[in-house]
């Protein structure tokens, strides 16, 4: 009875390799009082590997007194080691075996899986998790000092160069100065005024809530114009420009530090802090005070725009009321601040960057740690500059 | 049908072209490389080496062509069809292109966890089979990749690529960067896997001197096509890059240490 549909014998015989039954086992023969021959055969194979694994391990090496590999057909490491690995036991065990049979063609991969064996360390043991806080806790602290100290001598070596700049003025490198003006600078103008504006709406809208309880909606632009030109405007241009070219300074320089690029500098008998450095950090200082400026301006004006919306104070009377309410000086201060947060920015972008090491992992590691420093230390300055000015009643 | 099978050829590449813009690399290209051989790829700068092993694994697609791999055609297959065919070959990047974030060991583990169901007594104890066998000592287990010198580095990427056991080996440049020692003890640990594991090894390289030691055949890519043969009948063809290539002062240098 012939089946019409059947399909050629043909498709079903084209892939003998897909189709046979992979198998591989081992058998205990002969046993006798001592014991009895253990048999390997079939394919001992990484596709048969997790099978047999689990027989080889529950077999008693006891009872094994000779070992026979004649019928093994297939064999890679995976299955090499585990014969190997049985063997092993059963010789550990106390009986002298010897393995008979294999086939010739596996001869040299059983030698050199067998060669190969390890001793048994893949994890290097780590200490407890008390003495490991600790000395997480203690390397911490160290590495801070340490760390600190560093830049502090960073620090000392840019005021040196930059002192000898300005006895030298043909050392400074104009055409990187302008690119890096450009790069930090003109291209930093959307964001900042963005956020800015955003900023000054925010805060119009929030302190307009608040006073309007009170009735004094007007002070509304006391509120904008202090908190905005005096710290706002500086301290929110700082962190975006930190994010913003801070890590790319970072990025330049470690890259540049990847490629040997520093060190072929230094062998031309060219300063690196001279040709990277400075001129990215002179950038920034005049960059910022001027996209300080910009923001100034951008957050009073939406705040401006938004007290007109809400609290209907139209601008010609905004602006009477901040020209009594918000002195000049305010202006002063935050301006004041932004060369200074602007050296701090550059001069730890700048850091990092010479300090990253050999692979393109420390580039990443040293970016992160060169945004989380400088906006740490910004902050940390802007609060000595309160202090400083409310001691001396500026 | 088990010695038909052994008589094909591992790779089959037919008509293969590439081109880039309107700069062709490949046309018109053949190649077969045969079960169990070591076959190097040379060529000049420029004319696709690279290129041709990105075709063949499948990390580019060849303007046209087909190219059989293991008995599979690469341009028809099915996502689960690669993914299969991917593990039945290994792959060793020009400086190991190991993961940085993971040590030697879990590196050669990457593949067998992705791709078998091991126990993972198992799974560690052939870790150290496999790094063992490239000759790379047991504290080399627990190192970082940056922590390794590039040697190393190569050798543990050679364990890593036979994780799980594959038929077909691929290498790019892998004495590249070597000392002459370094490199020599590479290609012997080549060979030495390569009869014992059963492979086959493509390998593209400039070293001349692993190209006599180790090469059966070699693949010269000239012309946009390649023209494979031993060292010895490549030595007498006429085309004057072969000539150059093979009698200038390095081609002589390694057939006087090697060859017969």
């Amino acid at each position: 009875m012939s089946d019409a549909n059947a399909p050629p014998l043909l498709t079903a015989s084209r892939t003998p390799e897909t189709s046979r039954v992979r198998e591989g086992w081992l058998r205990l023969d002969d046993t006798d009082q001592q014991g009895g021959t253990l048999s390997f055969g079939g394919e001992w194979t990484l596709a048969t590997a997790t099978e047999l694994d689990g027989r080889t391990r529950a077999m008693d090496p006891q009872t094994v007194t000779a070992v026979d590999l004649s019928a093994i057909t297939r064999m890679d490491t995976a299955g090499a080691w585990l014969i190997h690995r049985t063997i092993a036991e059963i010789r550990g065990a106390g009986r002298e075996v010897v393995a008979t049979g294999l086939p010739e063609r596996f001869g040299s991969l059983f030698d050199d899986v067998g060669r190969a064996d390890l001793p048994d360390q893949l994890e290097e043991r780590g200490p407890t998790w008390l003495t490991d806080m600790v000395l997480r806790v203690g390397e911490a602290s160290f590495g801070l000092f340490r760390e600190g100290r560093r830049l502090l001598s960073f620090y000392g070596m840019l005021l040196v160069k930059g002192g000898r700049l300005v006895v030298q003025p043909h050392r400074l490198r104009l055409t990187s100065l302008v690119h890096h003006l450009e790069q930090t600078g003109l291209y930093a103008v959307p964001i900042v005024a963005l956020l800015s504006f955003l900023i000054g709406i925010v805060l119009a809208y929030q302190g307009a809530d608040q006073l309007r309880r009170f009735g004094a909606e007007l002070l509304t632009v006391n509120l904008l114009g202090l908190s905005i030109l005096r710290e706002l405007g500086a301290l929110m241009t700082a962190i975006i420009v930190a994010g913003r070219s801070g890590s790319a300074f970072t990025a330049q320089i470690g890259t540049m530090k990847v490629n040997q690029e520093v060190d072929a500098l230094e062998t031309l008998g060219l300063d690196p802090v001279d040709i990277l450095v400075l001129p990215r950090i002179l950038a920034l200082m005049v960059a910022l005070p001027a996209l300080t400026f910009l923001s100034d301006l951008v957050g009073i004006i939406g705040g401006g725009l938004m007290s007109w919306a809400v609290l209907d104070i139209p601008p010609d009377a905004f602006a009477r009321q901040f020209r009594e309410a918000v002195p000049i000086n305010h202006l002063w201060v935050g301006l004041m601040k932004a060369p200074v947060f602007a050296f701090i920015i550059g001069m730890v972008g700048c850091y990092e960057g010479l300090k990253v090491t050999g692979s393109a992992e420390s580039v990443g590691a040293q970016t992160t740690r060169a945004v989380v420093e400088a906006i740490f230390l910004v902050i940390v300055v802007d609060a000595g500059f309160s202090i400083l000015f409310s001691t001396v009643g500026i | 049908m088990e010695a038909d099978i052994a008589d094909q050829p591992i790779i089959r590449i037919r008509g293969l072209h590439t081109r880039f813009g309107r700069q062709v690399v490949h046309e018109d290209l053949d190649l077969d490389v045969r079960r169990g051989e070591v076959i190097g790829v040379v060529g000049g700068s420029g004319t696709g080496k690279s290129v041709l092993l990105k075709e063949i694994i499948g990390l580019m697609a060849p303007a046209a062509g087909t190219i059989e791999v293991l008995g599979e055609d690469t341009g028809s297959l099915t996502t689960t069809g690669w993914e299969a065919l991917r593990r039945r070959w290994g792959v060793l990047f020009q400086d190991g292109a190991l993961f940085s974030s993971l040590t030697v060991a879990q590196n050669v583990q990457v593949p067998m966890r992705e791709a078998t169901d091991l126990p993972h007594d198992l799974m560690d104890e052939l870790t150290r089979v496999k790094i063992g066998m490239v000759g790379l000592p047991h504290f080399a287990c627990t190192r970082f990749p940056s922590q390794l010198s590039g040697g190393m580095r190569k050798r543990a990427g050679l364990a890593r690529s036979l994780a799980l056991d594959p038929e077909l080996l691929f290498l790019d440049e892998p004495t590249a960067g070597l000392d002459p020692i370094g490199a020599a003890a590479f290609d012997d640990l080549i060979r030495g896997l390569q009869q014992s594991l059963g492979l086959t090894v493509v390998m593209i390289t400039h070293d001349l001197d692993s190209l006599a030691a180790i090469c059966d055949r070699i693949a010269v890519l000239v012309d946009r096509k390649v023209v494979v043969d031993t060292m010895e009948a490549l030595m007498d063809m006429d085309h004057p890059w072969i000539r150059s290539y093979f009698h200038g002062p390095r081609g002589r240098a390694a057939r006087r240490s090697h060859g017969p």
